[in-house]
């Protein structure tokens, strides 16, 4: 099982604990060295860019750009990279920094084809690397590392476990939960696609055994049947930390990709009753609007006191 | 994108999959035409992008020209969950033995194809008994795993024969094609025992259309989704009288969803993405001035780091240039939202603190 934890933070005799180095791939294009400067100033240590044509050069005067994600590696020995490359060169980016030792890819493209993200996917498993997204958001640890997009106001470091398929509903609960006295142990962004390499059952495993672990969060939307496998799950092995469902999608129509490649639902394949019914079968109470989200977790909380 | 049966069977007849003889027309000077060449018997077949298509009247059997000259019209003139005929397929009847059902879709939580196959087909898959579910990978569907499906649906000699090689050829063309989902339903057993794709469905993945040239033919976009996509938007368009505009498929679901909660009916999902500029607003506004059913705004976006000022200046500019004319009810997540809402005093559009009372006031406004 992937130690999520272990490769954001480290071990604290390790020298450079709680500052992991993170590569970041199309640190020179518009939306990468935006999200790249808003990383460090939240405190993600940046240890090098990647792109082809520009090594040599220093991101913000500081951060070293290198023309392979080989050479950044030898140089930074990082095992986290972000990835801002258009969809089309998901694929190849994603090998290279696979081939170099990653361990922790966290992919933002959205658009990027089913098959190439099956293809990175695989070559993750040979190499017993973990992939986030794409068209994820990212993932944090609030307050110590961000390895995304996500704007810093709506997270606070805490004890509640948020894992969401959609990236403007995270910053809304997980809004919604600060302000109700929530903070975060970790945000997981699965992604909006119909194939996640880190699945909502991954995230779960991830975090399912943080020792201070109070509660978890699960932000999930129409398509597929992740939401499905992920109750059953929690049924199975009797996870008993109070837990709290979003579905987004109940009126979405029918066969109609809503936004999300992943967003569709294809028969009763992937509909809102289906992962409702099943959440609820898990005693899980799923959540009408955003904002009854901290509300529906302080009831599930004093039930389990 | 998803296919439209005509076009799914161009297809699999290109990829050797048997068929009945049949013609597409988009109006009834062509579609005689075609019945001439075709000869009756045949059926009459309405083009929609959506299933139960037999039970709303779209399929017609047809015997001679006069019933041929009243059924047309009938089924062109069809509306079937809100989609209109797209085209009208005239298609020769067929003598069958027996319906079978037949599919490969991506499995999402398995990460590979699956088959789905029943000897009791020709009905909605949900009702589909005895369903044959296999994982099959990535690769193309071998002889051997496709001659076990056969064998489990308790088919023998020519007909087992036969469904080996369809579901060999659908599986070829899912994976070229990469598709999401590929249906046959029914696959029919004809006295023959020669086996038939009596109907298709094939939905593939938008995000490789950039692969696939030869599949552009297909698109189906009408003038504001493809101005949408231009602005790297995503619209989908319903049929209510509130638009809703968002930024975030999530977000923009989930407003969907409190509002028909409430009772309003959303005109349109509309995703402007990540960050909300002066500029994106205000195309997103034009779109909508577009869809002339639209009686209300309903603007939800989370900003993090957007200015809400930038969002006012797109509404103003838009009541300025006599783009809209509509109330626009809007929850602006984002700095400066005390000056946004002096800056839209006496204008039509009006900010609330949360999208609860933005919604209320859209649903309120509408019904009026």
């Amino acid at each position: 099982m992937t130690d999520i934890f272990g490769l954001l933070k480290g071990k604290p005799e390790d020298s450079d604990y709680e500052k992991k180095g993170v590569i970041v791939q199309g640190i020179t294009g518009a939306y990468g060295s935006l999200h790249a400067k808003n990383m460090m100033a939240y405190g993600t240590n940046i240890v090098a860019g990647v792109t082809p044509g520009k090594g040599g050069q220093r991101f913000e005067d500081k951060v070293p750009i290198y023309n392979t994600m080989q050479e950044a590696v030898n140089a930074t020995n990082a095992k986290i990279s972000i990835i801002y490359v258009p969809a089309k060169f998901f694929l190849s980016a994603a090998k290279e920094a696979l081939e170099s030792g990653i361990k922790l890819l966290v992919a933002i493209p959205e658009h990027v084809p089913i098959r190439d993200t099956m293809e990175a996917l695989e070559l993750a498993n040979q190499k017993g690397a973990v992939i986030i997204g794409p068209n994820t958001p990212g993932i944090m640890i609030p307050e110590l590392i961000k390895v995304g997009i996500m704007p810093p106001m709506p997270f606070k470091a805490g004890k509640i476990a948020v894992l969401s398929k959609s990236g403007t509903l995270l910053y809304e609960i997980s809004d919604a939960l600060t302000k109700a006295g929530f903070g975060q142990s970790i945000t997981i962004g699965i992604g909006g696609d119909p194939i996640n390499g880190t699945r909502l059952i991954d995230a779960y495993e991830m975090v399912k055994d943080i020792s201070d672990l109070e509660g978890m969060v699960v932000v999930g939307e129409i398509g597929g049947d992740s939401e499905e496998i992920l109750a059953q799950r929690i049924i199975d092995s009797g996870f008993n930390k109070p837990t709290v469902a979003y579905i987004a999608g109940r009126a979405a129509p029918k066969e109609k990709r809503m936004g999300h490649a992943g967003a569709i639902v294809m028969g009763t394949y992937g509909s809102a009753e289906s992962k409702i019914s099943m959440f609820n079968k898990a005693n899980i109470p799923v959540a009408k609007r955003p904002a009854e989200v901290p509300v529906l977790l302080a009831g599930k909380m004093r039930k389990s006191d | 994108m998803r296919l439209l049966e005509f076009q799914a069977k161009e297809l699999f007849r290109e990829y050797g999959i048997n068929l009945l003889d049949s013609k597409s027309s988009t109006n009834i000077e062509e579609g005689r035409k075609h019945a001439k060449e075709l000869g009756y018997p045949f059926v009459i077949k309405i083009q929609v992008p959506v299933g139960g298509r037999g039970k709303a009247g779209g399929i017609q059997k047809c015997q001679n020209d006069d019933e041929f000259e009243i059924k047309y019209p009938q089924v062109m003139d069809l509306t079937i969950k809100g989609e209109k005929a797209r085209a009208i397929l005239l298609e020769k009847m067929a003598d069958i033995k027996k319906e079978l059902y037949l599919s490969l879709f991506l499995n999402r939580s398995k990460r590979c194809y699956t088959i789905i196959a029943s000897a009791e087909g020709g009905i909605e898959i949900e009702s589909v008994k005895n369903q044959i579910i296999k994982e099959v990978g990535l690769g193309e569907v071998s002889d051997e795993i496709a001659r076990q499906v056969a064998k489990e649906m308790e088919l023998e000699g020519k007909p087992a024969d036969g469904f080996v090689d369809t579901l060999k050829k659908l599986s070829k063309l899912t994976i070229e094609k990469e598709a999401e989902l590929a249906e046959i339903n029914p696959l029919a057993i004809m006295q023959d025992d020669t086996i038939m794709a009596l109907d298709g469905k094939f939905v593939t993945d938008d995000n490789s259309n950039f692969r696939h040239e030869e599949l552009e033919k297909y698109q189906e976009k009408t003038e504001i989704e493809e101005r949408a996509e231009k602005s790297g938007f995503s619209l989908v368009e319903l049929d209510g009288d509130i638009a809703v505009v968002g930024n975030g498929a999530g977000l923009v679901m989930s407003t969907l969803d409190m509002l028909s909660d409430n009772g309003g009916k959303p005109a349109c999902f509309l995703d402007v993405g990540g960050g909300a500029t002066t500029e994106s607003v205000y195309e997103a506004l034009t779109l909508i001035s577009k869809i002339s059913r639209v009686k209300g705004i309903l603007v939800n976006l989370y900003g993090g780091i957007v200015k809400t000022t930038v969002v006012a200046e797109a509404f103003l500019k838009a009541y300025e240039n006599n783009l809209i004319d509509l109330p626009v009810f809007s929850r602006l997540k984002g700095t400066e939202s005390e000056k946004a809402k002096e800056m839209l005093q006496g204008s039509r559009t009006k900010i609330y603190d949360s999208v609860e009372e933005a919604i209320n006031a859209a649903v309120m406004e509408v019904k009026k």
